[in-house]
């Protein structure tokens, strides 16, 4: 347990960086006053940022807030007399027909392409409103493959897919396995009931055999759902090599309590897109429940300068360094290149400029941009690992920011 | 107001509402047009029930998502063409409201017990619908994009005639039902069940129907959901957000008059988009407006938009009468 | 069978988690039974209350558990305020206009708190956090099982205040005759809005000890809503020992529900109870207290 009065001082700051940031947010909210001069170029902000995923449809969008911040600070768009971008923003209400309604708008307020929308739900709505304006619309998280599987010529996705994702997750799984002497046989899979949770499961269940790992059960639970001391007894009672959840971020929260509270022991956590692991809050909120838990998850690449700079940035806010805050970023800066190399805002012109992207100036630990029927074949998720109340990237290698510690020492976590 | 004014009134509104596609050059006002006259619909839906019939239901996302899943699923596993999805989403949402209809009123419940006994129907469909394999469990169905009439995939104009001829259908359907034996019955059941069954009543049969036409009714707008948004999942479908949003439109515009429902839905769409534009983009403040411009128009409108008419008109009325 | 292994550490998991839905219950119930109103509101003021025992912790330094009393008297003048100034005053007594008001202050509450809180899911931690009692055949969290204790001693307060105060014999007599309480000379206006305030503050109260255990962020309270509504009417609306056994016996049922169809559907148990008993026995298991 650490000082209480520590703590105390934590939270209040915590509390004042709130308010301030609120107030950034607010300040941002009314855009381009007193630049009429230059001209400006529209851009669709559109998460949702009320309702069931108001979280990070907030953090996304001061992800692509902050990009734009930063494309003007360095002269906007040079190719077209240092034209600036000005954020359009627009709530999805966490409901897909209110995020194709917002479509509309933008397309009608003259936005030339849109950034969001953060959920695979509103992302299948959101494309195909934009599709029918041919605006071109930047996915910026949404990991369901249908996605990108309709045909949508409007639509890209920087960001990896869950098959890639879970391609990923098992072939680090496979590596540190083997590194460490196979220690591990055994999984229990614990995932939350919608779309990504659910994907993941499946293709779990298919391929960790023909790996040589034996799946337990798998869990799948409700969201809400307000109890995880139930799963914790299965849990308790299959002891498992390794768990492999996959949950939104509440309930990764009261899953590890209860994991802690009963003093579960195993040779590891492996989630894939798991809703705690790679949160810089959870590790601070929960710093032994997270020790040593790996996350399969979308993550920024450590070694480049830019990155720790936003991330201090987003920090200083009061706010946590989160995947959706970084996704955003990134893509609405792919965006501010194809406008720079499409020199117009004509739509056609900055889809095509999408299209052939090879945008390499972003944050992500990717290969190289290259769009085949608008998704990144460049784009991978990484595997995190919490190691001394930091989040280390631990593969793939030629990122990686630190060493897997697995299986994990008996008598820690 | 004359039968002659009311006419013309009514004529113009028609024209108005016909021609407004071709004169908005809108995108936006055309699938706002679209989802305020949807959900005009839905409110005339639930208003045969709760309106005419006085029975409060929490849960007409029952009778939309069946709709809706039904006919999503008869097109992505059978094939079937979505024109066909209307009917069976008609069939398939007052078969579920007959169902609920027979064990909720056999047992005779009213009032609030009625009220949550629907929500926890569609609660139980559901949790069903996220964790049974057909309905796409909780990854949700996606309906192929395949635009054009022939696949009842219209476009936004397309799509709003259709349910403005759907509205058009429903005001008729409510004018019929006030001005028929069903209607007046129901209304006795509504206004006092024992005196309406001494008088030969059958009450239960009424109030069975009553839901089973409002669930078909609902059903056919969940049909529609779906073929425009192309993609259903169980929170959508069975939520209780739908729910709510469908009960809010007659209450708030009279509950129990043919033009509630229409008046209704106009006025909370407008509201809604009215939160959003004067309100600025900080997250949640325009629904905090929202939210307290509902408290204050039920505060000044207790019986609803419809109900300020009414009451106007007999105020004309010498009041010894 | 792993099942039956575990069977009896699950079902003292469910009495837990049925004494947190008690709690959320014993106030609903309060005004259910005597306005006879669907209170919509009820679960973003509890998401209310959550944030207050929250902000007291992490800015006051006050612990939970201490902050009860404050918390359930600044959610008693919350409740009286709203009932007496804006559900009454709005409603004209209607119950439809009173489910419009209701959902109005919780669709404005809920995003005035996304508004000035954000959508963070925040926690605390307390010393307890991560104690257990061993109860030999199963361990409970101590947090749960102070919860479990408290509701107990929240019930018993509560039909203590009903049935042996003048203040409770003020709102028996509202809630069952309100014209005629109204003739003795009753202030039907301030009863309601006592009973309101009342529920409120037991809300306050259910807030500080679920805290601890759970999390809270601005949609919380739909978490919880749906149960709470479920164990008031499975306990009969207006029925304190009703709302405990009900939350218990929802606890256990979604518990046990969900070891043997599996957690995602545990929550069908519920539903599935609540639609039988309406049905078969529509005044809950203890009948109606008050009304």
């Amino acid at each position: 347990m650490t000082n209480a009065n520590d703590k105390r001082t934590v939270h209040k700051l915590d509390r004042r960086a709130v308010l301030a940031g609120a107030a950034a947010i607010g300040a941002l909210a009314a855009p381009g006053i007193g630049r009429a001069q230059t001209p400006t170029i529209k851009v669709g902000v559109l998460h949702p940022v009320t309702g069931a995923l108001a979280f990070s449809g907030g953090q996304a969008r001061q992800g692509a807030v902050l990009a734009i911040e930063d494309i003007n600070a360095r002269g906007g768009i040079r190719s077209m007399g240092g034209a600036r971008l000005e954020a359009l923003l627009a709530d999805a209400q966490s409901r897909p027909d209110v995020g194709a309604a917002e479509v509309d708008k933008l397309n009608e307020a003259g936005a030339v392409a849109i950034v969001g929308p953060f959920a695979s739900g509103i992302a299948l709505a959101t494309t195909q409103a934009a599709a029918r304006h041919n605006l071109p619309h930047i996915v910026d998280v949404g990991v369901v493959d249908q996605i990108v599987t309709r045909g949508l010529s409007n639509t890209f996705r920087f960001g990896p897919g869950l098959a890639t994702i879970v391609d990923t997750a098992l072939e680090n799984l496979v590596r540190i396995n083997d590194q460490a002497g196979k220690p591990t046989k055994t999984v229990m899979i614990v995932h939350e009931e919608s779309a990504f949770g659910s994907g993941m499961a499946t293709t779990l269940n298919q391929r960790l055999p023909q790996l040589g790992f034996e799946v337990m059960e798998t869990i799948r639970h409700a969201n809400p759902t307000r109890d995880f001391s139930n799963i914790v007894l299965r849990i308790q009672a299959r002891k498992p090599d390794l768990i492999i959840p996959s949950n939104y971020y509440d309930e990764y929260v009261l899953f590890a309590r209860a994991l802690q509270q009963n003093r579960v022991q195993t040779k590891g956590i492996y989630s894939i897109l798991g809703g705690g692991a790679s949160s810089y809050r959870f590790v601070k909120e929960f710093p032994q429940a997270a020790d040593l838990v790996m996350d399969c998850n979308h993550w920024f690449d450590p070694r480049k300068a830019a990155s720790l700079a936003l991330k201090n940035r987003i920090e200083a806010q009061g706010l946590y360094f989160t995947y959706e805050v970084f996704l955003a970023y990134s893509c609405m800066l792919l965006l501010a290149d194809a406008i720079e190399r499409a020199r117009s805002t004509d739509k056609a012109a900055v889809t095509a400029a999408l299209a052939s992207s090879t945008f390499s100036d972003h944050i992500m630990p990717y290969g190289p941009t290259r769009f085949v029927n608008g998704q990144n074949q460049g784009a991978r998720p990484v595997v995190t690992q919490v190691q001394q109340r930091d989040i280390k990237l631990i593969f793939p290698v030629e990122f990686a920011s630190g060493n897997p510690v697995f299986p994990r020492p008996v008598g820690r976590g | 107001m004359s039968a002659w004014l009311q006419r013309a009134l009514l004529g113009a509104s028609l024209l108005a509402a016909l021609a407004f596609p071709l004169v908005a050059e809108s995108g936006f006002w055309i699938k706002f047009a679209f989802t305020t006259l949807l959900f005009a619909y839905l409110g005339q839906a639930w208003n045969i029930l709760g309106g005419y019939g006085g029975q409060f239901s929490f849960g007409h996302a029952l009778f939309f998502g069946t709709g809706a899943y039904a006919a999503a699923i008869a097109q992505t596993a059978f094939g079937l063409n979505p024109w066909l999805g209307l009917p069976l989403g008609a069939l398939a949402g007052g078969a579920v409201g007959w169902a609920a209809g027979y064990l909720s009123f056999r047992y005779g419940l009213r009032g609030s017990y009625f009220a949550l006994v629907t929500l926890a129907f569609a609660e139980v469909f559901r949790i069903l619908a996220n964790a049974v394999p057909f309905t796409g469990a909780g990854v949700g169905l996606f309906v192929p994009l395949q635009p054009g009439w022939a696949q009842l995939q219209p476009g936004p104009i397309g799509f709003y005639y259709i349910v403005l001829a759907l509205v058009f259908a429903s005001l008729w359907f409510a004018w019929r039902i006030e001005n028929s034996r069903f209607g007046a019955q129901l209304m006795a059941v509504r206004e006092n069940e024992a005196a309406a069954a001494a008088l030969g009543v059958d009450a239960y049969a009424l109030k069975v129907r009553a839901i089973a036409l409002s669930g078909a009714m609902t059903g056919v707008g969940g049909v529609l959901y779906v073929q425009f948004y192309l993609y259903i999942d169980p929170s959508l479908a069975y939520g209780p957000g739908i729910s709510v949003e469908i009960l809010l439109v007659p209450i708030i515009g009279g509950l129990g008059t043919i033009f509630g429902p229409l008046i209704g839905s106009i006025v909370l769409h407008a509201a809604s988009e009215l939160a959003r534009r004067i309100m600025g983009d900080a997250p949640g403040i325009h629904l905090v407006f929202y939210g307290v411009l509902l408290v204050v128009m039920v505060r000044f409108l207790p019986d609803g938009l419809a109900g300020l008419l009414r009451r106007k008109r007999k105020a004309e009325v010498p009041r010894n009468a | 069978m792993l099942e039956f292994q575990i069977l009896l550490p699950s079902i003292v998991n469910g009495l837990t988690l049925g004494a947190v839905y008690a709690l959320v219950a014993l106030g609903l119930t309060l005004i259910y039974g005597v306005l006879h109103i669907i209170n919509f509101a009820h679960g973003s003021l509890l998401m209310a209350a959550l944030y207050a025992a929250f902000f007291a912790h992490a800015g006051l330094g006050l612990d939970p558990y201490l902050a009860m009393p404050l918390l359930a008297a600044a959610f008693f003048v919350v409740g009286y305020a709203l009932q007496r100034w804006v559900i009454g005053k709005a409603s004209h007594g209607k119950d439809q206009n009173v489910l419009l008001v209701t959902l109005g202050i919780s669709i404005a509450i809920e995003n005035l708190a996304l508004y000035l809180f954000r959508a963070d899911t925040r926690t605390i931690e307390t010393p307890i956090s991560y104690e257990m009692l061993d109860l030999g055949i199963a361990l409970v969290p101590y947090p749960r099982a102070i919860g479990f204790a408290a509701a107990l001693g929240i019930a018993a307060l509560l039909w203590w205040t009903i049935e042996r105060t003048d203040l409770g014999r003020a709102i028996r007599a509202v809630a069952k005759e309100r014209q005629g309480a109204k003739l003795v000379g009753i202030d039907v206006d301030h009863v309601f809005a006592l009973s309101f305030g009342i529920g409120t503050a037991v809300l306050g109260a259910a807030a500080c000890l679920l805290l601890p255990s759970f999390y809270v962020s601005p949609s919380v309270g739909n978490v919880f809503v749906l149960v709470a509504f479920t164990v008031v009417v499975l306990g009969g609306m207006g029925s304190f020992t009703g709302a405990l056994v009900g939350g218990l016996a929802i606890g256990v049922t979604e518990s046990v529900g969900g070891l043997f169809l599996g957690q995602q559907l545990g929550q069908l148990g519920i539903f599935v109870i609540f639609i039988a008993l309406l049905l078969f026995r529509p005044t809950g298991l203890f009948g109606s207290r008050l009304a």
